[in-house]
């Protein structure tokens, strides 16, 4: 039996990136708030500071600041008639886990949607005609808007440290920005980090070739910045230490350095950690929830009553406690009836490789951030009618790390894996590649979806959620165009060979290639089609706000981060202004 | 009623009860008075020694005071009439904080600064007891003399008055303006920055040269002279202020014993009062004071010193000590690195440490431990290293003295 | 660090560590467990877990036998050439037998509940075994298949030629092992091999940094503002471990 504990105005689910910027909101805003995270407390100088950050095994490759699988995974098939086994080793994907959720160990590419996104169904059937798109691609309009959500991307680019050169202030275009981008309000609050060997060289091709390069965005600190919270970050030192790994030194956003230090500091604010929600508990009265059941590390069960319940854990999880939780109905991919899980789409990776023979590159000088990207072939930025499909990737040449045990697998032509004919090469290789990546949109099909898998279960006995998914031809064909323009690329930097990666046969759980999960709890202004409104209210339950990527109903060729802040921020904004206001639906079904 | 309302009343009491609108409820005839004293309470810093570790029940005593001579327990100053000081006259708390006596006349030990405190006006001292009334009564029941023998007896502490303890009210000097007067008042008197900041002698008295820097528990309070190398000397009045008011300033930031000092009293204290102090402070004269020669780069422990610069300081502290501001503490120049005493240095580069989180610059950054990490011999060169660079000068320590911190560290 | 520890040891007056006083973070009944945490970010000395060295001597895991069949595989996946040292002299075994005495070894975090099942390439490795278990059963299912096909001899007494062909075979599957796919041991030794030749000295393997100063990679290094502007110019300085490097000691 749940112990039950005073009620609070806010339970938060999950003090990751979103859980953090929410809490921050509203307890300025006065309201009384308790966070509920799974994962230990991590700060910089406790849990990775410079003395132990620089750990390619700890971190890298064991994965010390992640969730483990242990303590919950997923099953996964490729399609409905297979049997979904448990990813019983993260590979493709590694959620985060612990305060700071993937915020911490994020590479901090923080890149905003474009407008197309937010209505993709009605712009591509507009521009194309609905028969362009294949029968079973599910996409749906957001219900939200770019020019409504613009003010809280500035937001979330200036706390969490942004680093980027604009490229399209308020309609005034840019050289040597992102042309490509939807109007800004102003440009970001840092200029951009300094750029790489291999970026130059990607750079004047891609330019020769009429392409419009420009350094991607991101919260890797140029300079030493104070963000409006007022805490401050220090200069990047170009460690090559992001992804995978805490910040030792200020420079990375992340919850911890940009929004923490000033919500701990409220006096109307907690944060219990080690603790799990089992599920939210409606009430009984029907139309919202009652709070939340958690269980401590002890395995004591408590009741934490609330008045509002922020489900802000990563998307993955929020789309399984709504599941586990009965809240909303579950999608049916035999009827396309239901709507939780619906919609669940991923990233598809495909490029080029470099090997030349008298470069030093220094790979090891680098940050998550650091590459010179171009949108020519992203979205809807170029005419889609002669190819046959839809979507497209943004294009980026990186210089992100050189660590030896991830990039010793990278082998000149004709090398073998292990042996003299590996040894022999891998010293020039390691200095003489680069690449050049599309990271690829992946839209929502019918098919591609979650549920909870009748076998396999946690260790509290619920059961695990299940992935169904594969490639589907749209993405098949738009990854290996993309794969074609960036060998074009390639040969034009001069190399001495080239290797082209197209996507695989199969999507596979195996080799990493995304943490960019989206949907199961999608956004919209029908309920038929979508778990919340366009304010990430749930539908069924008006107090309970599902916030994160589980509210994209497709994936574009874009990191999440930027736009999951600013979704944060805008859910934040809608709560104080809108539904304290009136506590109740926010948009009528 | 609406859950959402029912919500918001609750975080209103929640805040209110913490606020001196409370108070304004109960003694509205007071309200200038409580607020006086509320700032004179901050300003005294009482709430850092009579608030137990990790309690949410300020003044309700219980805290050990280490001492060089054992632990004192400080007292419970809530209303509290059995265990707290509810029960006390007026005359019996200006008697304690002036003349260092307690209730039953026995005298008090000096941990609790009544040399600093006799130089508060009674009229002061009445205004900081209003304002302790309003606080909650708690219940808290302390026996503060935990010293072993000799120690004590309270007895002892007569003579120990007769030798250290001049009393009376600070006498304001003529020749000087209101504000220079105003900052005495507060740093010599309710601010008791010699506690710290002068040197003790064998009996825990004073040492005759005021604020020359002194050593306590293993850090050392810097001087605040106008000592150029070793003091404040380099300081402008606007960052006195500024780290007096935030922690930080691109020179500095506070960390152990003064971060509290800065959390509860100084980042507290009004603008005017901060200036005060400032001017007060700026105006001490330094003691002669010659600045040794640098060390040779070419010895053995400044090469190694470079290196370990280099692989494990450089990232944050810059490559020539420059610092990050409000982040990194800057080196060069600094007179933490180049006090005579390398204690407050030994024991951040040992065990780390972390600066204050203020509102005004709440991300209070933390160093990380090398004790783990580094040999005696490596943490003697790199500290060396530290202290004779880029213009700094203080002479180099050797693995021996890293050797003698780790032990009380260990201990702590 | 606990709060009724440090009451009890005496809190030292103004040393507070400074935020814990800042902090009035609540601990529950296990200090390392839950906690409610508020009222500032909290901090202790010492906090944090550092890497803890291995020492080189012996096997904690791993058999004489089994050592040395390791030892000699490392040895041919990474050979040694030209004065440049080979998976043996770097350490590898040693590295892989201290991960497998460890965490990793028994697959603390991994999901390991039943059923186990057969599934597809694209689902993930579905084995029941820990890592620790997968080389004691490896190991045996190749010492066996040496015996049983190449002549009686194991594999540390086939001459590297030999070794090599047989190593091939693994990787491809070829090699019938009982109880476990030789292909997957083979993938599972590659992978620990190369962890043990790049990682940090500190897990005992990268002996002397071999591995990074073959391919120049500077180790755990933290600051390149200096050197990113420096285009397709050598990286001058030497590689430095978690422990350092020579030039950290006073001589």
């Amino acid at each position: 039996m749940a112990r039950k504990l005073p009620a609070k105005d806010v339970v938060i689910i999950g003090l990751g990136w979103t859980g953090s910027l929410l809490a921050e909101e509203l307890t300025a805003a006065g309201l009384d708030v308790v966070a509920i995270e799974r994962g230990p407390w991590r700060d910089t100088s406790t849990d990775y500071p410079t003395t132990i950050d620089q750990d390619e095994l700890r971190f890298g490759i064991r994965l010390d600041l992640f969730l483990r699988p242990a303590q919950e995974t997923f099953t996964f098939r490729n399609n409905l008639s297979q049997t979904a086994l448990p990813i019983r080793q993260f590979g493709s994907f590694l959620p985060g886990n612990g305060v700071g959720g993937a915020g911490v160990h994020w590479n901090g590419q923080t890149w905003r949607f474009a407008a197309t996104d937010y209505k993709l169904k009605s712009h591509l059937t507009e521009r194309y005609g609905a028969k362009f798109l294949p029968e079973d691609m599910t996409i749906e309009d957001w219900g939200v808007s770019y020019e409504e959500l613009e003010p809280f991307f500035d937001r979330f680019e200036h706390i969490a440290g942004v680093s980027g050169k604009a490229g399209n202030i308020q309609g005034r275009k840019i050289d040597g920005g992102n042309i490509f981008e939807d109007p800004r309000q102003r440009d970001y609050p840092l200029p951009p980090l300094d750029p790489s060997y291999a970026m130059t060289l990607f750079d004047a091709a891609a330019k020769g070739m009429g392409y419009h390069p420009f350094p991607r965005p991101g919260a890797n600190a140029s300079r030493p910045y104070t963000n409006p919270l007022g805490v401050t970050m220090g200069p990047c030192t170009y460690c090559g230490f992001c992804e995978r790994f805490g910040c030792g030194n200020y420079s990375k956003g992340t919850p911890q350095t940009n929004v923490l230090p000033v919500l701990m500091r409220r006096k109307n604010f907690e944060v219990r950690t080690l603790c799990e929600v089992l599920h939210i508990n409606k009430d009984p009265a029907g139309g919202r929830a009652s709070g939340v059941t958690y269980v401590d590390a002890h395995g004591e069960e408590y009741e934490q009553p609330a008045d509002i319940v922020l489900v802000c854990a990563y998307g993955l999880h929020n789309v399984r406690l709504l599941l586990l939780s009965g809240i909303g109905q579950p999608y049916d991919p035999a009827t396309g009836q239901g709507v939780v899980g619906r919609n669940y789409a991923y990233q598809s990776a495909s490029g080029a490789r470099l090997f030349f023979d008298d470069k030093r590159f220094n790979p090891f000088i680098g940050t998550g951030v650091l590459g010179q990207s171009m949108d020519d072939f992203n979205g809807d930025n170029f005419d889609h009618g002669p190819h046959g499909f839809v979507g497209g990737a943004g294009i980026s040449c990186a210089s992100t790390h050189g660590r030896p045990i991830a990039t010793s697998a990278t082998r000149a032509p004709g090398a073998g894996r292990w042996g003299m004919s590996w040894k022999s090469q891998v010293a020039s290789t390691y200095q003489n590649t680069t690449g050049i990546s599309g990271q690829g949109s992946v839209y929502s099909y019918r098919d591609c979806y979650l549920d909870l898998d009748p076998t396999y279960t946690d260790r509290f006995g619920r059961p695990l959620m299940r992935m169904t998914f594969d490639w589907h031809d749209n993405e098949r064909k738009m990854t290996n165009f993309i794969a074609e323009r960036c060998t074009e690329i390639a040969k034009a930097m001069n190399p001495k060979s080239v290797q082209t990666n197209r996507l695989s046969e199969h999507y596979s759980v195996v080799p990493y290639q995304s943490t960019h999960n989206t949907g199961g709890a999608t956004m919209g202004d029908n309920p038929k089609t979508s778990v919340v409104n366009k304010y990430l209210q749930h539908w069924d339950a008006h107090n309970v706000f599902v916030v994160g990527a589980s509210a994209f109903q497709h994936n574009a060729g874009y990191n999440p981060t930027g736009t999951v802040g600013a979704l944060a921020l805008w859910a934040a904004d809608a709560i104080k202004n809108r539904y304290l206001k009136n506590p109740g639906p926010l948009v009528q079904a | 009623m609406h859950p959402i309302m029912r919500g918001f009343i609750r975080t209103a009491v929640f805040a209110a009860g913490l606020s001196a609108t409370a108070a304004l409820a109960q003694h509205p005839q007071d309200y200038e008075a409580i607020e006086r004293g509320r700032a004179l309470v901050t300003a005294g810093d009482c709430v850092a020694c009579h608030t137990p570790i990790g309690s949410d029940k300020p003044f309700s005593g219980g805290r050990a005071i280490e001492t060089p001579f054992g632990n004192i327990l400080s007292p419970n100053i809530t209303p509290d009439r059995a265990t707290g000081i509810g029960a006390w006259s007026d005359e019996e708390f200006v008697r304690a904080m002036q003349k260092g006596v307690g209730r039953e006349g026995e005298h008090l030990f000096p941990a609790f600064p009544y040399t600093a405190y006799t130089k508060v006006t009674r009229d002061d001292l009445l205004a900081m007891r209003t304002y302790l009334k309003t606080l909650e009564p708690v219940s808290n029941a302390v026996e503060p003399n935990q010293l072993p023998f000799p120690f004590n007896m309270r007895f002892l502490q007569f003579f120990w008055k007769t030798l250290f303890f001049t009393p009376g009210e600070y006498k304001p000097d003529p020749e000087k303006t209101a504000e220079w007067n105003r900052g005495a008042y507060l740093v010599e008197g309710l601010g008791h920055c010699a506690s710290c900041h002068t040197g003790k002698n064998l009996l825990g008295g004073d040492k005759s040269a005021a604020f020359q820097g002194g050593a306590l528990q293993n850090w050392f309070a810097p001087n605040l002279t106008a000592d150029e190398r070793v003091g404040i000397g380099a300081w402008s009045q606007d960052e006195l202020v500024e780290y007096l008011k935030t922690g930080h300033t691109a020179r500095s930031a506070a960390s152990g014993p003064m971060s509290e000092v800065v959390e509860f009293q100084t980042s507290q204290m009004s603008d005017g009062d901060l200036k005060a102090m400032a001017i007060y402070l700026k105006d001490m004269a330094a003691a002669p004071n010659k600045a040794p020669t640098p060390l040779s780069p070419d010895t053995a422990a400044m090469k190694a010193g470079a290196a370990l610069y280099m692989d494990n300081c450089q990232a944050c502290h810059m490559s020539k000590g420059e610092g990050v501001e409000k982040l990194f503490p800057r080196l060069a120049g600094s007179a933490v690195v180049q006090s005579d005493d390398p204690a407050t240095l030994l024991r951040m580069v040992l065990q780390g440490a972390r600066s204050v989180a203020t509102d005004a610059a709440p991300t209070g950054p933390a160093m990380p431990a090398f004790d783990w990490k580094l040999t005696d011999a490596q943490i003697a060169a790199v500290i060396t290293y530290v202290r004779n660079s880029w213009g700094n000068a203080a002479g180099g320590i050797d693995a021996g003295r890293v050797a003698k911190m780790r032990e009380p560290l260990a201990k702590e | 660090m606990s709060e009724s520890s440090s009451a009890a040891r005496g809190i030292r007056r103004r040393n507070l560590l400074a935020s814990t006083a800042a902090a009035f973070f609540v601990i529950g009944a296990d200090a390392a467990l839950a906690r409610t945490i508020k009222g500032g970010l909290p901090w202790a000395p010492d906090s944090v877990v550092p890497p803890r060295p291995v020492s080189p001597i012996g096997w904690h895991f791993f058999t004489d036998l089994e050592g040395a069949a390791v030892d000699a595989i490392c040895d041919r996946l990474i050979p040694p050439d030209d004065g440049k040292p080979g998976g043996k002299q770097a350490g590898c075994a040693i590295f892989i037998d201290r991960q497998l005495s460890g965490s990793y070894g028994a697959a603390e975090r991994f999901y390991m509940r039943p059923p186990f099942a057969q599934g597809q390439a694209t689902q993930g490795t579905q084995s029941q075994y820990s890592p620790a278990e997968q080389y004691r059963r490896g190991l045996a299912a190749l010492d066996r298949y040496c015996r049983d096909t190449l002549g009686g001899k194991g594999f540390v007494e086939l001459p590297a030629v030999e070794q090599d062909k047989l190593l091939a075979a693994m990787e491809k599957g070829e090699a019938q092992f009982t109880s476990i796919s030789s292909r997957e041991f083979f993938e599972l030794l590659l992978q620990n091999a190369m962890e043990g030749f790049f990682a940090d000295p500190i897990y005992g393997g990268n002996r002397d940094m071999a591995g990074w100063k073959l391919i120049g990679f500077p180790g755990a290094r933290y600051d390149y503002r200096e050197f990113v502007g420096q285009h397709n110019k050598p990286f001058p300085l030497p590689p430095v471990a978690l422990q350092g490097r020579p030039e950290w000691t006073p001589r």
